[in-house]
């Protein structure tokens, strides 16, 4: 569904992780071992206590709608309409995505509707999380 | 009521606006520059201190024949000048310098010179890993955003969201500078092209060119000015994300909150006390999550209370009374252009001139919710 010039993301070293975990189908976030603080975007310091003993484990991939657009016109490869999401993670943390594999509809993207990772890759290196339904088709 | 000890001595925007294809971003801002600097009856010799943002105030300087004391080059999108102000404030307070020049121009519709939207070229490392492959295009699709999550929280309707449109239009109609100055309705606005649902192309703000400028100098000198002096009483700043996706809560803008707090407890004022209010609308949410923020009307009431033409011509709260950045115009940092608008009224100058304003506030928002800038202003004298 994406042309080739959709935007690829250059990984930095404080991110690699999370860019190996999706590559291998897992969605990583970062929890912090002194104050359980789980967070993302990811780096190298608990944001809530700068603590530097932090670890990197692999999320549930379950989330719900927090808010969107759907923009009407595209971006590099993308077809329009297409939505631009933030998700919440079951585990907490938000990140921006898109909704796939239903109708780019205000009636189909209901807001805290339940949704899963799916992960579409983009080149060698980046594959890109992506949500879709809970339970809809693969 | 306090003072900060400093006034704006001198204001004024740039020659032409709209679309200016014969001068750069930094042409705009000496233009501007100039322009407040005559309104000031100074020269170049007189100003000693000088704040712009995407251009650097070294080349301000050196264009416009200024030796600076004091420098502030701080970028922060649209509300940049109501830090400068602040920090301006404080520099003059601190007798680092004694008269401050900010100057804003920018070539967003004609691209002279043109250096991206808000001095930013590129994005950062995590706005380009962690929002860039999504398909953002700009404002439209980030800014907008968090709004259907407050619209469900607080059953806010379109058809309100529609209302902030179309009653700074009825402001902007009183201005012979305003790009849009034909009256709408709310079925104009509903029916215009949609851009990234729910926000249709009349939601949105202009892309024009323009500038404006400032001259702010100690209060205990302002009388000695041509014009009428604009007291600065109260500021505040503050920031949360550079990315939308992670603000704290989608419901209000932590940003705004902070600083406009800050603002007002320096003034020592209520919002009962403020007779006139610029806020920044990049889109026609952006209005909406300052009145609630800056406790104008309670969390999820601001919609209804515009809708209700409190804001509007003969309304209890005047605002965006030149039509805002969605009739106004918007160069890409539009907050010196509220800045400019509060100066009009406290100086009873505006085309939109409102009776009685003593008190005004003009509140700014960077990047998509990043930041927040605060100025309250006042003419009455200390
Ligand atoms: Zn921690």
């Amino acid at each position: 569904m994406f042309g080739s010039k959709r935007h690829v993301p250059t990984p930095t070293p404080d991110t690699a992780h999370f860019w190996e975990g999706t590559r291998n189908g897992e969605l990583r976030l970062q929890r912090c071992k002194e104050c359980k603080e789980t967070y993302f975007p990811p780096r190298p310091f608990c944001p809530a206590c700068h603590s530097r003993d932090v670890e990197v484990f692999a999320s549930s991939g379950k989330a719900t709608l927090y808010s969107y657009v759907i923009a009407e016109r595209p971006a590099p490869g993308f077809e329009t309409p297409y939505s631009i999401a933030v998700v919440e993670l079951e585990e907490g943390p938000r990140m921006m995505t898109n909704i796939v594999d239903c109708p780019q509809t205000p009636e189909a993207l209901e807001l805290d509707m339940a949704l899963e990772v799916k992960f579409e890759e983009l080149t060698d290196e980046i594959t890109v999380p992506l949500f879709k339904p809970e339970g809809g088709q693969a | 009521m306090n003072y900060t000890g400093t006034a704006i001595v001198g204001a004024a925007e740039s020659t032409e606006m709209g679309k200016i294809a014969d001068l750069t971003m930094l042409g705009i801002n000496l233009d501007a520059g100039i322009n407040a600097i005559k309104d000031a009856g100074l020269t170049p010799a007189d100003i000693d201190g000088v704040a712009c943002a995407g251009v650097s105030p070294v080349e301000v300087s050196w264009a416009l024949g200024i030796v600076p004391k004091w420098l502030d080059g701080t970028i922060v999108g649209g509300c940049s000048f109501m830090l400068h102000v602040r920090h301006a404030a404080a520099a003059i307070a601190a007798g680092h310098c004694s008269t401050v020049l900010i100057t804003h121009g920018e070539s967003g519709r004609s691209r002279v010179g043109f250096l991206g939207f808000g001095g930013a070229g590129r994005f950062s490392n995590y706005t380009d890993q962690f929002e860039a492959p999504y398909g953002i295009w700009g404002p439209p699709t980030t800014f907008t955003i968090p709004a259907l999550r407050w619209m469900k929280n607080y059953g806010i309707t379109e058809e309100q969201l529609a209302m902030v449109a179309v009653v700074q239009r009825e402001w902007a109609a009183m201005h012979p500078r305003a790009s849009y100055r034909d009256p709408i309705t709310v079925d104009d606005v509903l029916n215009s092209k949609i851009i990234a649902y729910p926000f249709r192309k009349l939601m949105c703000c202009l892309v024009t060119d323009g500038g404006g400028a400032l001259v702010l100098t100690s209060a205990d000198r302002a009388k000695d000015f041509p014009n009428k002096p604009v007291y600065v009483i109260g500021t505040g700043e503050s920031s949360e994300t550079p990315m939308v996706s992670q603000m704290d809560d989608f419901n209000y803008s932590r940003a705004f909150r902070t600083s406009g707090a800050l603002a007002f407890a320096e003034a020592g004022i209520t919002t009962d006390d403020v007779d006139h209010l610029m806020t920044y609308d990049a889109f026609a949410h952006t209005p909406l999550f300052a009145l609630e923020a800056l406790g104008f009307t309670g969390q999820g009431e601001a919609a209804a209370f515009v809708a209700e033409r409190n804001t509007a011509p003969g309304g209890k709260l005047p605002m965006n009374t030149n039509g805002g950045g969605l009739s106004y115009m918007h160069s890409g940092m539009y907050g010196m252009y509220a800045l400019q608008e509060s100066v009009r009224q406290l100086r009873g100058i505006s085309p939109s001139q409102v009776d009685g304003v003593e008190i005004s506030v003009a509140h700014g928002v960077g990047g998509m919710f990043a930041a927040a800038g605060t100025t309250i202003m006042t003419n009455r004298e200390p």
